[in-house]
């Protein structure tokens, strides 16, 4: 259908092609219309906005400067200049964006596989006929459509000095009293303990539905050959959900490196710098401090990261296809 | 209902091998099921724990599950302490008109997409497919300027036409129209209905899953949106439960019972069409979760 329109497309078009034209268009216009003013023009605009400096004040006061904010957020003199001294880390130790993406790809390592690994354990019991399954999904599920203000305010006060987390710890032994968020070493593992609790539930439904699909006639033949549960499961279940671990691993980066409500609410990128991640740095540049062209070479950094992410996914779509 | 019986049969099998063990494992099984069930609901179940304390009493030691006298007034202090009302009513206009909108002009769109043919279809498809992959985050700046220099920076309406006309609701009905088989159009135009006839008396009592599934993401997601109020709502008149609960937190710091109080009130909504329609939920994110 598409390639006879598209034949047709050099020869002026017939009275009938048109009407259909516009009747499309109709249908489009609404939506589009919409897409095209407040998501099409501000992409392109974004990256525009990196080449200038401008305080959000008049246009007029826009002022073009090349790569100037790119030079700024990476200090790549400085970071040169140390490393010439021998400062090999220096990046990634004082210059914000590198602290920046430092915490944010710390976050993405640990909070991936955790909370895979929880989401493939839950469905893979869920998966078992068990009485009150729907119960049991509906309360993992649960975290992931409650709001963040509330959530994260609520573990906020669990992980408190005198919260209940912590006299739980100490009844185990760990003598550690201090406030989680609070704590340089320990608030990025609050962020990533609400992260794996939000979304575990989220991805076991993914999984669950992924199970299905793998054929009850490879454990059969299996369970004839003797291999045992564990077998079973790594060498049928775990290859069969592959495909899955993959898109979830993709879905799950990516929105990683997304991450700000958490951080917003939590610990608001402390203390110190220790819980600055890349979206709450760009959100602290751009409308704390009002520097909007330095905050838009901050925001390509994320673009780019996030377009070789969707590469990388797209390739292996095809890869899996061809399978 | 076959995998059921097919486990129960493959169970049976193992039974007879040993029966002990296998009901050791089952007993396992729960054992786990029912410690993570604890570890998802116990923020929930601290939440109206403290919400019914005094405030001195939330962080007693040892701590008490069960408070001494159950203090419900704390919900009425709430409503006078926080303009709750007017957040409610904000988030909500803004959560309805946000699903409404981009529901109907998705689904419109997405016929369109899927269905008609016409110059230019595959190109601009592609620019919908292409900003789903650019994070808001990246252009959310020059998005903010524009609104701003539009007149609708602090307005209920910024957050509407923000949400409403998203690239992915028109990419998960295409999606969804792309399996109605064409011929049933086809039938239905040699019967004379036009297009538009054709969308809303075949197409959209055809979508009503996938429709469900639209509205349900579109609405929590609003509903639960921090970023996007954040940036856009300052007055307090304009907030949405959201940014008003944040702001509420930060001045009374330590009034953590009405903190739990008022944040438990924010989740109730959300909770309600969550667990009425919970099947759309999981349906829709093994469905389009899968695809990507």
């Amino acid at each position: 259908m598409a390639q006879t329109a598209a034949k047709k497309a050099g020869r002026p078009m017939s009275r009938l092609e048109r009407k259909n034209t516009l009747i499309a268009y109709s249908f489009l216009a609404p939506n589009f219309l919409g897409f095209a003013i407040f998501t099409l023009i501000p992409v392109v605009f974004s990256v525009l906005l990196s080449f200038v400096k401008w305080n959000g004040g008049p246009i007029s006061q826009m002022e073009w400067v090349g790569l100037d904010n790119y030079a700024s957020i990476f200090k790549i003199e400085k970071v040169i200049e140390k490393f010439s001294e021998g400062e090999f880390f220096y990046f990634f130790e004082r210059v914000d964006l590198g602290i920046a993406l430092k915490n944010t790809i710390f976050y993405t390592l640990v909070t991936v596989p955790l909370t895979l690994i929880c989401a493939i354990a839950l469905a893979m019991a869920l998966n078992k006929a068990v009485k009150g399954a729907v119960a049991f999904r509906t309360i993992f599920f649960f975290p992931y459509v409650a709001s963040m203000v509330a959530i994260c305010v609520c573990w906020n006060f669990m992980l408190m000095k005198d919260g209940p987390v912590n006299q739980f710890i100490q009844l185990l032994g760990i003598p550690f009293n201090k406030s989680w968020t609070a704590d340089s070493t320990m608030a990025i593992w609050a962020i990533v303990l609400v992260s794996v609790w939000r979304n575990m539930g989220y991805y076991m439904v993914i999984y669950l539905a992924a199970l299905q699909g793998v054929p009850r006639e490879l454990y059969e033949a299996a369970t004839v050959d003797g291999a045992n549960k564990w077998q079973q499961f790594t060498n049928i279940t775990i290859p069969q959900l592959q495909p899955t671990t993959f898109f979830a691993s993709i879905m799950m980066i990516i929105s990683c490196f997304k991450i700000f409500d958490v951080v917003a609410i939590m610990t608001e990128g402390g203390p110190g710098r220790a819980t600055k991640m890349l979206v709450y740095y760009i959100y602290d540049v751009a409308f704390a401090q009002n520097k909007y062209g330095t905050a838009s070479a901050i925001s390509m950094v994320l673009l780019v990261i996030v377009l070789v992410i969707t590469i990388i996914q797209f390739r292996s779509e095809k890869k899996f296809a061809n399978d | 209902m076959s995998e059921a019986v097919a486990s129960k049969q493959t169970g049976r099998q193992i039974k007879k091998d040993n029966p002990a063990l296998q009901l050791a494992g089952k007993i396992a099984l729960y054992i786990v099921l029912t410690g993570v069930a604890l570890f998802t609901l116990i923020p929930f179940v601290w939440m109206i724990s403290s919400s019914l304390k005094l405030d001195r009493e939330v962080f007693a030691y040892p701590m008490k599950w069960i408070p001494e006298t159950f203090r419900w007034e704390n919900y009425m202090l709430i409503w006078q302490k926080v303009p709750l009302l007017t957040y409610f009513k904000n988030t909500a206009f803004i959560a309805i008109v946000v699903t409404f909108l981009q529901t109907l002009t998705s689904s419109f769109a997405a016929y369109a997409f899927a269905k008609l043919n016409f110059k230019g279809r595959d190109v601009l498809f592609l620019a919908y497919i292409a900003t789903i992959a650019v994070p808001w985050q990246a252009y959310m700046l020059p998005q903010f300027i524009m609104m701003r220099s539009m007149g609708l920076y602090d307005t209920l309406w910024a957050m509407v036409v923000l949400q409403a006309f998203s690239a992915f609701g028109v990419f998960l009905m295409r999606q969804f129209y792309q399996g109605v088989p064409t011929e049933l159009c086809e039938a239905a135009r040699i019967d004379g209905l036009s297009e538009y006839g054709i969308w809303a008396r075949i197409m959209l009592p055809l979508s009503k899953a996938a429709i469900a599934t639209l509205v349900i993401f579109t609405f929590v997601g609003t509903w639960n949106d921090y970023m996007g109020p954040m940036i856009y709502l300052t007055r307090d008149v304009n907030k949405t439960i959201q940014v008003g609960l944040r702001r509420f937190i930060q001045e009374n710091s330590s009034d953590y019972h009405l903190i739990m109080a008022a944040s438990l009130c924010s989740l109730l909504p959300v909770s309600v069409v969550f667990l009425c329609l919970q099947k759309y939920f999981i349906e829709g994110i093994a469905t389009s979760g899968l695809k990507g």
